[in-house]
């Protein structure tokens, strides 16, 4: 197989937008208008900033109340765990699975993978870019899931309103993890995919 | 499709206009126009870089009328309804995402509106605005590149799927609490979910950008 070359050793930049090539010296890509960077020197700063907004919404995400449940007079709360403990002791298998990976699995896989590519991605490595790419790609495309949780609490929300006798409200955490979700997903979108190659030690290359 | 050569470039120079590059990895290739319309990955990272025949172009925009027909359908007709005893909720779309209006929930009863329907509704828009002049074989309507664009950089934010499963496991937690009926908008929504996964298949950059002709 013949060797790739990157845009960047033939002074061409690639638009992230809609696959252009463009001269390195353009600013913006000349056909969809969008903001051209050959790479982001920002990226760094812009993953940690993010990841470390993510991980501060998480935090009250999971100690206040997801949940109000008020029937017969009485309101009860419930946390992201709690809610998964319920659906298990109700016998819910799959949803519970279903609930618990898509709001503590996977938010928490996320910080650790996006960490870690960033701390990788520093310094000239010698992993496998491939597998790197792919946990990039299943971070990025995993991590909306997590917004299922919020949804679920919207739809409760909507549904079981009798005044006193049996409603269901939002607690502040809903807030909190909806804005975790947010952020993460800001933070993988900020990390430079290109620079997993541009780091690649020589002898390490993979094809 | 050939990466490209960086000991022949230099006699190459000025004849970049066949070039296709990889936004993942960053690796460049010729791509002959001719060829344009078949399939190809990059080498390096195996990122999809065209897909088949201009035909795709066609099922986008049918589908894409499709789906705002349906969202605006789904806007209005009863999405799940409650019963438990005496008591009865019929819920739209729109309850749903105003269960959080109150106070603080405000603005997430916004970022929810915006999640479910109108970032699904704004891409389909934004699709339509910039190809349904490529498929009708007219000239591009003024900043239709921008259209496009736009409709890729909304498309991790179009959560219509995600709030699928979302209902799915309310339904569970709320199984032994109460009855709950499925409206025709529930329905229309898994349509519209189903249609839209299909339309992203046929989606590619490449193809979609080589239909919209553009002069500098």
């Amino acid at each position: 197989m013949d060797t790739v070359i990157s845009a960047r050793d033939v002074g061409r930049v690639i638009c992230q937008t809609c696959g252009n090539v463009a001269l390195i010296s353009e600013v913006r890509c000349p056909r969809c208008a969008h903001r051209l960077s050959s790479r982001d020197t920002l990226s760094e700063q812009k993953v940690w900033a993010w990841l470390i907004a993510g991980l501060i919404a998480y935090l009250p995400a999971n100690t206040y109340p997801m949940l109000l449940t008020t029937q017969n007079f009485r309101t009860s709360e419930s946390t992201i765990i709690g809610g998964v403990i319920d659906l298990f002791e109700h016998g819910s298998y799959a949803v519970a699975i279903i609930v618990f990976v898509a709001s503590i699995l996977i938010p928490v896989g996320k910080f650790v993978v996006i960490g870690y590519l960033a701390i990788l991605t520093r310094k000239r490595h010698r992993t496998d870019p491939h597998r790197l790419l792919r946990y990039y790609e299943v971070v990025e495309f995993i991590g909306r899931w997590s917004m299922i949780d919020v949804f679920v609490v919207a739809i409760l929300t909507a549904l079981v309103q009798f005044d006193v006798l049996a409603s269901i409200n939002p607690g502040i955490a809903a807030v909190c993890f909806a804005l975790s979700v947010v952020f993460t997903m800001l933070a993988a979108q900020s990390f430079d995919s290109r620079q997993i190659w541009d780091r690649l030690e020589d002898g390490f290359r993979h094809g | 499709m050939n990466p490209l050569n960086a000991r022949r470039s230099s006699d190459q120079q000025g004849t970049y206009s066949s070039l296709i590059g990889c936004p993942v990895c960053d690796a460049l290739y010729r791509l002959p126009v001719e060829r344009s319309a078949e399939p190809s990955k990059c080498q390096r990272c195996g990122h999809r870089l065209t897909y088949g025949p201009s035909t795709a172009l066609t099922w986008i925009v049918s589908l894409s009328v499709t789906n705002v027909a349906l969202l605006f359908a789904v806007l209005f007709l009863p999405f799940l309804e409650l019963r438990a005893g005496q008591f009865d909720n019929a819920v739209s779309v729109i309850d749903v995402v105003l269960g959080f209006s109150t106070g603080i929930m405000v603005p997430l009863a916004l970022a929810v509106l915006a999640f479910i329907l109108m970032l699904p509704l704004c891409r389909l828009l934004l699709v339509l605005y910039a190809l349904t002049p490529a498929v009708l074989a007219r000239r591009n309507l003024p900043g239709a590149q921008r259209a496009l664009a736009w409709s890729f950089i909304l498309k991790p934010w179009a959560m219509a799927e995600i709030f699928m499963l979302g209902v799915a496991v309310a339904l569970v937690k709320l199984a032994d609490l109460a009855t709950i009926s499925i409206g025709a908008a529930f329905w229309m929504f898994v349509v519209i979910v189903l249609l839209n996964a299909y339309q992203d298949t046929l989606s590619n950059r490449h193809s979609l950008w080589a239909a919209l002709t553009w002069t500098r």
